[in-house]
């Protein structure tokens, strides 16, 4: 397990109101805020945490034009220049035979780069373990942490105070 | 959150639940010691699991004469078991991607099995062309790879290479789909196991922790592979219809066959969801998450896409008439009163009549009735192919080449075995994954199950769907 260095302070929530609350609050209170961890989506905190809009999509659709050409020139190829035969008395470049595997393609290399693209930039895979704050995060817990890296003992219970009251039913410290 | 709340939908989670019962309750099965119920299921399965890698074995040594097809009927059951399969394999992906653009949130509590009964369908599935090639080493050669033989391409024009690029992308994009849906959950079992479990489910969930930006991305992930999983899921059934329909044989060559088979394949799917829905939430005590809502809403689909499919049955009789073509006449003719009547008439009594005892809702909330119609319709979409492929094979355009297929008992092994290897995969699946998707319950709790009782509990039900009538009313 690979070792982040980060001293952590976090807060759990009940609940996503409550989590969502508290993050506006920190907002307010220019508290830098490291992450959240929540069991599920929440909707709203994209936003408030000022995330901005993932650009997946675009690499999908990059990649699915790379399958689009990759299909339809392969079998253009093939079909006028490699190796031209004749099927059933049509051209040699018979393009709306190419239709279906040319989209079948598009679909695939969407998917695979989309989804190989999603774990990359999650810094996940098979084999990785990546460390984790509260077991109940992924249960029932919403997890509003805080790296406390060369803060004195004052702006970290200033921190804790703020957790305790925004309705964290747990505060606790971590190093991971 | 803005969430409409409607007044006349059932909440989709029963049973007062918090997040951490949902974790509890969802999380159970993989957690236990099996259920004497289970291992009986596994060992059963297991033994046609066996059977079925005699018959391949068999096939594969003695070769396809030790199946009954001959000269004129050179596809039986083998192809029929192949679009039966890839016809049931179309549930999953229709329920995880066209149900998410189309935000029907029901389908939170049956998407997971439904995706892994997808990918299982389509292993037993693909096994069928392959074992039919007799000379399975020869099975790569439908890959157009750099070879030494040329290099010599397959034919991009043949319907049954597009069929290779239509089943295996179906394949992998429904994995993928599928496991980027688990890998949140997996989390969960993970943050819950100990011992070698917490190995096991730590490897499997590929480090998730949980961040903002993380379930961001895995949003817009999902949402982008519902997308292309849509026409996907639609081409599939299209380009294995094209099969038939490019082909010159009446009764085959019909342009109707592309919707037609889509629509059977939905159906199909739909009915082996329900038969498995039924006894796991039975089993895996999920009669809270998996409710009689969610039963009616698959039936009402299964009564429509049984409907189009009647239609198109119909279609093909009336078409078959109005052409004045001979041999169309001729091939339908025959599927009706010719040596295979019987298989026609089951197929209409199963897939079209029977489904129709679903326009009254307390039958669609019946669950013996529901469960008996879903095997009906499984063995009619069964028929439907025999009769497409058996029933119009047999009558080609030479008399004297006429003839009639009935299988060996290798062939019959080989159906009834890859019924073995669907289920142990699927029962293995109950016990390692959470069978419902923990975290997209948990997301749709408060919207959907009014029945929430953690804290912030939103307004009552009742009240909020006044509000929303209220609101409606001003615009």
């Amino acid at each position: 397990m690979k070792t982040l260095n980060k001293e952590v302070l976090f807060g759990l929530y009940d609940d996503e109101t409550d989590l969502l609350n508290a993050v506006n609050a920190a907002n307010k209170a220019h508290l830098d805020i490291m992450d959240v961890y929540t069991p599920f989506p929440v909707h709203g905190l994209d936003p408030a945490l000022g995330l901005a809009e993932s650009r997946l999509h675009i690499a999908g659709f990059v990649y699915g034009m790379t399958g689009t050409l990759t299909g339809f020139g392969f079998m253009t190829w093939v079909f006028t220049r490699d190796w031209p035969i004749i099927f059933g008395g049509k051209p040699y470049w018979s393009v709306p035979a190419f239709i279906p595997v040319t989209f079948e393609l598009t679909v695939l290399f969407a998917a695979i780069g989309m989804v190989v693209t999603f774990y990359t930039i999650c810094g996940m895979g098979p084999g990785v373990t990546n460390p984790t704050l509260h077991d109940r995060i992924t249960d029932d817990k919403f997890c509003l942490a805080f790296q406390t890296n060369g803060m004195d003992a004052e702006e970290i219970n200033k921190l804790k105070n703020f957790l305790s009251t925004s309705n964290a039913s747990e505060v606790h410290q971590k190093n991971i | 959150m803005s969430v409409v709340i409607s007044g006349i939908r059932e909440p989709l989670v029963l049973g007062n639940k918090t997040y951490h019962q949902i974790t509890e309750d969802i999380c159970a099965p993989t957690e236990r010691v099996p259920s004497k119920a289970w291992i009986i299921a596994f060992v059963i399965a297991a033994c046609f699991l066996g059977m079925y890698l005699f018959a391949v074995t068999w096939t594969i040594w003695m070769g396809i004469g030790s199946w009954n097809l001959n000269r004129t009927i050179n596809w039986g059951y083998d192809i029929t078991n192949f679009v039966w399969w890839v016809g049931i394999g179309h549930a999953g992906t229709l329920i995880s991607a066209i149900l998410l653009l189309f935000r029907q949130k029901w389908r939170t509590g049956v998407n997971r099995a439904a995706e892994a009964m997808t990918i299982f369908a389509v292993i037993c599935a693909g096994q069928f062309p392959i074992i039919h090639m007799g000379r399975v080493w020869m099975a790569p050669f439908i890959f157009p790879y750099p070879n030494t033989r040329g290099p010599l391409w397959p034919n991009f024009n043949s319907p049954l290479f597009w069929d290779v690029f239509a089943i295996s992308t179906y394949f992998t994009v429904s994995l993928l789909f599928w496991y980027t849906g688990l890998v949140p959950d997996f989390a969960t079992v993970r943050d819950r196991a100990i011992g070698w479990r917490k190995k096991l489910y730590n490897s499997l969930a590929f480090g998730w922790t949980g961040s903002a930006k993380h379930w961001q991305r895995w949003e817009y992930l999902s949402l982008v592979l519902a997308g292309i999983s849509t026409p996907l899921v639609l081409s599939v059934h299209t380009i294995v219809s094209f099969d038939f329909a490019t082909s010159v044989i009446p009764g085959w060559h019909t342009t109707i066959f592309p919707p037609y088979f889509v629509a059977g394949a939905i159906f199909s799917g739909f009915a082996m969801v329900q038969t498995l829905m039924l006894i796991c939430r039975r089993v895996l005590n999920l009669q809270d998450y998996i409710t009689l809502e969610h039963i009616e809403s698959m039936n009402k689909v299964i009564l429509l896409t049984g409907t189009v499919v009647g239609i198109a049955y119909l279609t093909e009789l009336f078409i078959s008439w109005y052409s004045g073509s001979l041999w169309e006449g001729f091939a339908f003719y025959h599927r009706l009163f010719g040596p295979y009547w019987w298989s026609y008439f089951g197929m209409m009594f199963c897939n079209v009549l029977s489904p129709q005892i679903f326009w009254k809702k307390s039958w669609r909330r019946n669950i013996e009735l529901t469960f008996l119609m879903s095997i009906f319709i499984n063995i009619g979409m069964w028929f439907e192919r025999y009769v497409i492929i058996a029933s119009t094979l047999a009558r080609d355009f030479l008399p004297s080449s006429w003839s009639y297929y009935s299988p060996t008992w290798v062939e019959i092994c080989l159906f009834l075995g890859s019924q073995g290897l669907f289920f142990t995969c699927f029962l293995i699946f109950t016990r390692v994954a959470p069978v419902v998707a923990i975290a997209e319950v948990k997301s749709i709790l408060k919207a959907a199950g009014n029945q929430y009782a953690g804290k912030n509990t939103m307004p009552s039900h009742h009240d909020h769907s006044h509000e929303e009538e209220h609101d409606h009313a001003h615009h």
